[in-house]
């Protein structure tokens, strides 16, 4: 079996220019914040971001953005990062807005193979333009298209070196749903353990779904 | 009292004993300071969990905040989970009472409290979510905003649901929305009925059992 664990270097090396990434975290909790620094670093750039916020300038992905690195944002909320409402008015980043259940909705079904959701939320808002509805039982619904992207990239507690992950209270947030939704899942994690220290019932995410570890601390 | 400590006091009047809660960024935060005595009631941040409490200074945790990433603490018996069950509690019926703060209501009882546009585009966040699912919505806001009345005759602004909300609480009256149009519940201590519907953009009928906030001082 191939060693997952791999140098930070080496796994944000694998994402190309252009790529579209899941980003896991709430404002900038439970982030893969390490692995969004090494983007920056690496100057990766034309990125399609889907997180449920673009955080704060100085924290977490809100970086992404100031650095200009972001092509189009997928996201619930902006409202806290004015760097993304600058550009989103200038024209320089596209931003599609998405009411957060719906995103996680979206996510999921991108990830467990739906063709799509039907959600009573947004309907008969500005959510609903463009989009199909549905009558069920005299009820209506917005059909949701399901998202995947080219990456995942997401924060654990723990891993161990198989990649079964743990997350820790609201640090996991869409991290577990983004595992199932990526192509390729990176995984930084805080502590990182032999295989068998962590129980079955405690496993969040499925080491089958995580192809990169990294740490989110140097070693 | 402030406006806000008395809209705050007078929504922790509607929770009840047992109810599960979400409470928005801002205003409607500080009603958890003010549930009744004996009523003990869930609060959820949609960021996942249940039976959050606020921050305990040199307890903070990195993993463990709000909605907005300010620190929380998890009482004991709390639970945490991922956003797609978060938002399943709260689209699904299983959510008792959200409060939130608006920009507009209108006659028919529609919010409106995500952007204005060309000003203010945050995004929507979990309110749309929010006002569509959960059991009861309660808006917590100011009556009027810089001389302007924000509940108004129709949302100029765009709406977060087509959902009628259930309560309306300012710093001036409780108003609810009904079949008929806004009534008129109660007034804040020293508030004239007059003086509300001069601060009000559309007709309020009257309720017959009209009264003063149950809020002392």
């Amino acid at each position: 079996m191939k060693n997952k664990l791999i140098s930070l270097e080496e796994a944000v090396a694998r994402i190309p220019d252009g790529a579209s990434l899941l980003i896991g975290g709430f404002m900038a909790v439970g982030g893969p914040n390490r692995l969004v620094d090494e983007l920056i670093r690496q100057g990766k750039r034309d990125l399609t971001i889907i997180a449920n916020d673009t955080a704060r300038p100085n924290n977490g992905l809100g970086k992404l953005v100031v650095e200009k690195l972001v092509r189009r944002v997928v996201t619930s909320h902006i409202g806290l990062n004015p760097e993304t409402q600058k550009q989103m008015i200038a024209g320089a980043i596209e931003v599609e807005l998405v009411p957060q259940g719906t995103l996680a909705e979206r996510i999921r079904a991108g990830g467990v193979g739906l063709g799509g959701v039907l959600t009573p939320t947004g309907v008969g808002t500005t959510v609903e333009e463009g989009k199909r509805t549905v009558e069920i039982d005299g009820a209506t619904y917005l059909l949701e298209m399901p998202i995947k992207a080219d990456f995942a990239l997401v924060a654990a507690k723990q891993a161990d070196l198989y990649g079964n992950l743990t997350y820790a209270l609201t640090a996991r947030n869409f991290n577990p749903l983004m595992a199932m939704a990526g192509t390729t899942v990176i995984a930084e994690a805080e502590d990182i353990l032999p295989v068998g220290c962590i129980p079955p019932d405690a496993v969040m995410t499925p080491s089958v779904l995580v192809d990169y570890i990294v740490a989110a601390t140097p070693r | 009292m402030d406006e806000k400590t008395l809209i705050a006091k007078r929504v922790a009047l509607e929770l009840m004993d047992g109810d599960l809660v979400n409470l928005g960024i801002g205003l409607p935060t500080l009603v958890a300071r003010y549930v009744p005595a004996g009523r003990h009631v869930f609060f959820q941040s949609e960021n996942g969990i249940v039976g959050m409490s606020g921050p305990i200074t040199g307890a903070e945790n990195h993993d463990l905040t709000d909605a907005g990433g300010s620190p929380i603490s998890a009482l004991p018996g709390a639970a945490s989970f991922d956003s797609a069950f978060s938002f399943g509690l709260i689209r699904g019926g299983h959510l008792d009472v959200t409060v939130l703060g608006g920009l507009q209501v209108d006659r028919e009882g529609r919010l409106a409290n995500w952007m204005v546009p060309g000003k203010m585009v945050p995004g929507m966040g979990g309110a749309m979510d929010l006002v569509t699912g959960a059991r009861r919505v309660i808006v917590a806001m100011q009556h009027s905003a810089k001389g302007e009345a924000k509940i108004v005759e129709r949302c100029a602004l765009p709406l977060t649901s087509v959902r009628r909300v259930d309560l309306v609480v300012t710093d001036l009256a409780v108003i609810e929305p009904t079949d008929a149009g806004l009534v008129l519940k109660e007034t804040a201590p020293g508030v004239t009925v007059e003086q509300v519907i001069a601060n009000t953009g559309c007709e309020l009928i009257i309720a017959p059992d009209l009264r003063s906030m149950p809020i002392e001082g």
